[in-house]
């Protein structure tokens, strides 16, 4: 049986996994603490600490996944979570100048050179971290500017070409060596020019073709999603057709619905082989092409393309069902039905992939049966013992907030390799404080009543006019009214509930006053399993996935459990504890890169 | 003062019969010293009715003054209340009671409420066997007037500013049991457990409910020289049987031998289950309960959980053979009925 201890408060691990939204987030950006600078208006302070920990605020502001949104205690008592991303953006969208709290780079260097290849996400953050401690940094990208697949992949009217421009300036103003335009064909030609250490960031720059009958026809009625979009965005291609088809329904398939419609086509379709609901795309995602009128059609898998004459006319679709087994995994079934749209461009985002034609074979580097390298997940270090991958091209497509975090990750092992450390056994960690936010009797230093409004929308110009202009942003984000009203909504999840046995006096104070009955104080000790707890909770149905807060034995013999899952961390408990055994205490972690794990 | 609770509550909080929350049943936010013990009574009292379902608007919270008395202020902010002059909460209970004896009347009062200022009150409330429950927060001290001793304080104790009680001290339990209380109780506001069944058959039983609660005055009177502190009251509780709340409609199952097991029918129906720890422990001998209450005092202990309970007692209106009807539902007729009969009345007295 699986038994409790107390939980072990003298590591960060329980509380920082408490802050659900910072835990989720790939590179543990402090969400509620650069929220409530915004609720100070210090837009600057907020806009750095998210720097230090994203790198790029503005356009994760915009365009980031926000695996924190869904993670939000904001939604465990109301349906939807904190705006956490359009924020992010307002620290961006209001910054002062912040030149002044930019990293110092040293002008005499350690004398350790890096090669980093591709100037995406994932590089530009080991780039960033490295070269505050002296690194020279050099830079090769096959494009001609900087951003990877957020300047070729995500379209401007969700990303504005000055955002990305501000904020890859400031890192390859720190002293990048940038080639751009050069694109590496050999790594053991690298491997021989004198570099210490070798980054790949090359993301997963193959978009994915469906070999469906007539393919080897379409020629050019058929392009990829990431390709067509990064030709768009290079200016390569500035119309499209009248009839466009996008096949897929993840945010690539979104991104050209939209970008088709700005272009020139009048009647868009997206065909998916999934659900509406089980479509890959982010919600919002969904939201918005809908709103510009594209017509997203679930349920329907390509089956051909289809000539006539031998003229290109359209895709046949077998309509179909998704059917989940026990186990979850889905089936389609086809009712029967066919349908044939007729169009004269075929968009296929129905994935990516990595590829390393360039690697060669013999350089040790060992690649997995998808032909991804095989990387140790910790450190980012190849088999190859000087050469690391991150973002995409390690481990798939996935998106920009995972391939900072591995950018950091990587860092921080190059770091370690140069200094003849072993990147995996010899990591630092990050030291935390819990700070105490009692200014009074009644008193906190955090606010701590609970804002019961509902989620803002964010403002976004108007729908007839956003699909005539290729390049205007269509959200607006939020002005400085919404903005504080949304950074209100945040529960400050990491200003936590410390509780101190020596000092209960088991009055019960705090268990009556919590209005989410978050606290027990129970019979149990490291005999007990979760459960013997959990059935003595005023609510006994928890959250398995949520962590119990256990104290040691109080004075009667009993023990305190909380369950951290609904805590509102609105300091009643504190505010009510005669003794100071419960307070509020905010969780202060000093490298936030190093708890990337 | 910036704080508030919060409106939300946990998301798979169970609904009662009337499909309503315990939060349904909270009332303002204490403004009592954190950790007072009254605060936690509060909460045992929100937690009793939520279970018994009891419809808010079918109670009447009566209190007189006191930290005691400003509890009824933080629970079921739906309910009637009356909070009246000290020590005279009895009286003006008795007057509502006599108009409307179909509510539920929840009495709060404290040890100066019922032991001191109003301890006439007290005593005449339980010989007219007012159906109500009558319950004393008991922490020892004036709290509201920073410590005195109140009259419940043991004899010899001293309080947080080292003053000695020299006089003997009032057992409420003990004078209730004397003066024909048909429930009598004591709890301690630490032991929920043990004081929600006790709450939930004091709302059950009709007649006159009575339940003693220690609770501990966390400002003035949880030092280490004090007999109703925290550690104190925790170090020398004890209790002679466990009573079980069995509400009408559940199955009644067996869980403990025959013969240490008694199950109690209240007039509604209810079961009250007592699971005696001391095979002595008898509830129906008021005598026996008063003499326990005395013997545990000798040891240094305290003596909880239900003392004496007689479900058959009459109770007021009974006594006095008054009307069924709550006066305002009577009609003019019934409150009028003209002169031949208040001839007739008159007549009766010639």
């Amino acid at each position: 049986m699986l038994t409790l201890k107390k939980t072990d408060t003298r590591h960060y691990q329980h509380f920082l996994k408490v802050v659900d939204c910072q835990h989720a987030c790939p590179a543990h950006t402090p969400v509620p603490e650069y929220i409530r600078l915004i609720a100070e208006k210090r837009y600057t302070d907020a806009y750095m600490l998210n720097w230090q920990s994203n790198v790029f605020p503005g356009i994760l502001g915009r365009v980031c996944d926000r695996p924190c949104e869904p993670a939000c205690r904001r939604t465990r008592v109301e349906e939807k979570p904190v705006a956490i991303c359009r924020l992010k953006r307002v620290a961006a969208d209001n910054k002062g100048d912040i030149s002044a709290y930019l990293p110092i780079i040293p002008t005499e260097k350690n004398g350790k050179r890096i090669a980093l290849i591709g100037a995406g996400p994932a590089s530009l953050t080991v780039a960033r971290d490295l070269l505050p401690l002296g690194y020279e940094v050099v830079l090769f990208e096959r494009d001609a500017k900087a951003g990877g697949m957020m300047r070729s992949q995500i379209p401007a009217f969700r990303l504005p070409e000055t955002v990305l421009d501000e904020e890859l300036a400031l890192i390859i103003d720190m002293g990048v060596e940038c080639h751009f335009g050069e694109e590496i064909t050999s790594l053991d030609k690298l491997l021989h020019a004198n570099f210490d250490a070798i980054f790949i960031g090359t993301g997963a720059p193959n978009g994915r073709w469906l070999k469906i009958p007539n393919h080897e026809k379409v020629a050019k009625h058929v392009d990829t999603g990431i390709s067509w979009l990064a030709n768009v965005s290079f200016e390569h291609i500035d119309s499209a057709p009248k009839r466009v088809v996008i096949l897929g329904g993840g945010n690539t398939a979104m991104d050209c619905c939209r970008t088709a419609k700005r272009l020139g086509a009048v009647d868009v379709k997206v065909l998916v082989r999934s659900s509406f609901a089980a479509m890959k795309a982010s919600p919002w995602e969904k939201e918005d092409a809908a709103a510009e009128g594209i017509e997203i059609m679930p349920n329907y898998t390509p089956t051909e393309y289809v000539f006539k004459d031998d003229k290109f006319i359209g895709v046949n679709f077998d309509q179909v069902k998704s059917v989940y087994d026990k186990a979850g995994n889905r089936k389609l079934t086809t009712t029967g039905k066919t349908l044939l749209v007729e169009c004269d461009l075929v968009l296929v985002a129905v994935g990516q992939d990595t590829v390393f034609p360039w690697i060669e074979g013999d350089l040790g580097i060992k690649f997995n049966e998808w032909q991804q390298p095989i990387v140790d997940p910790m450190s980012l270090q190849s088999s190859l013992n000087k050469v690391f991958f991150g973002g995409d091209a390690a481990f798939g497509p996935k998106n920009i907030i995972t391939a900072v975090a591995n950018g950091h990750q990587a860092a921080i092992s190059i770091d370690l390799f140069c200094a003849d450390k072993d990147p995996l056994t010899e990591r630092p960690d990050s030291s935390f404080n819990l700070v105490s936010q009692k200014m009074g009797i009644h008193e906190w230093s955090y606010q701590s009543n609970i804002d019961h409004q509902a989620r803002n929308l964010v403002p976004h110009i108007d729908w007839q006019q956003a699909v005539k202009e290729l390049t205007a942003e269509v959200e607006l984000g939020f002005d400085e009214r919404l903005a504080l009203e949304e950074a209100h909504r945040c529960l400050n999840c990491d200003v936590h509930t410390v509780f101190t046995e020596s000092t209960c006096i088991e009055c019960s104070a705090c268990e009556d006053v919590c209005p989410m009955d978050c606290i027990n104080f129970i019979e149990g000790d490291e005999n007990s399993s979760r459960n013997d707890l959990v059935q003595q909770f005023h609510v006994k149905d928890v959250n398995p996935e949520q962590d119990l807060l256990i104290s040691d034995k109080l004075k009667t013999g009993h023990i305190m459990v909380k369950d951290e899952d609904v805590c509102l961390h609105c300091g009643l408990c504190a505010e009510r504890c005669p003794t100071g055994a419960w307070d509020m205490k905010k969780l202060v972690i000093d490298n936030i890169g190093a708890t990337i794990k | 003062m910036s704080f508030q609770k919060s409106t939300f509550h946990h998301p798979r909080l169970k609904v009662n019969d009337l499909g309503l929350t315990y939060r349904d049943y909270e009332g303002a936010l204490s403004t009592l010293c954190a950790g007072c013990g009254h605060d936690s009574i509060t909460s045992a009292i929100i937690q009793a009715c939520y279970e018994l379902s009891i419809e808010p608007h079918k109670v009447a919270k009566m209190s007189g003054i006191g930290c005691s008395s400003k509890a009824p202020n933080y629970f079921m902010s739906k309910a009637h209340g009356f909070n009246s002059v000290h020590g005279r909460m009895p009286s003006v209970t008795t007057g509502a009671n006599m108009a409307n004896q179909a509510l539920l009347y929840l009495a709060m009062s404290g040890d100066g409420d019922s032991a001191s200022i109003g301890f006439g009150q007290f005593a005449h409330v339980v010989r007219r066997q007012l159906n109500m429950v009558y319950m004393v927060a008991n922490n020892g001290v004036y709290g509201l007037t920073k410590g005195q001793l109140a009259a419940t304080a043991d004899k010899g104790v001293k309080n947080k500013a080292g003053e000695i009680s020299l006089f003997n001290d009032i057992d409420l339990c003990s004078m209730a049991l004397q003066l024909g209380a048909s429930f009598v109780a004591r709890s301690f506001s630490g032991d929920k457990k043990q004081l929600v069944p006790l709450l939930k058959a004091a709302m059950s039983h009709r007649g006159f409910a009575f339940i003693d609660i220690i609770s501990p005055c966390v400002t003035f009177n949880n030092h280490p020289a004090s007999t109703r502190s925290y550690d104190y009251v925790h170090d020398h509780i004890t209790t002679a049987a466990v009573t079980d709340f069995i509400p009408i409609k559940t199955e009644i199952t067996t869980d403990c031998n025959v013969g240490d097991c008694e199950d109690i029918c209240l007039h509604d129906g209810s079961i009250m289950r007592i699971k005696k720890l001391d095979s002595e422990y008898d509830t129906r001998n008021a005598h026996k309960a008063i003499m326990d209450i005395e013997e545990h005092k000798k040891k240094g202990e305290i003596l909880t959980g239900l003392l004496y309970f007689k479900p058959t007692a009459s109770h007021f209106h009974e006594i006095n053979n008054t009307c069924d009807t709550p006066l305002n539902q009577l009609t003019q007729d019934a409150l009028c009925p003209g002169a031949r009969i208040l001839s007739g009345i008159n007549d009766s007295f010639r």
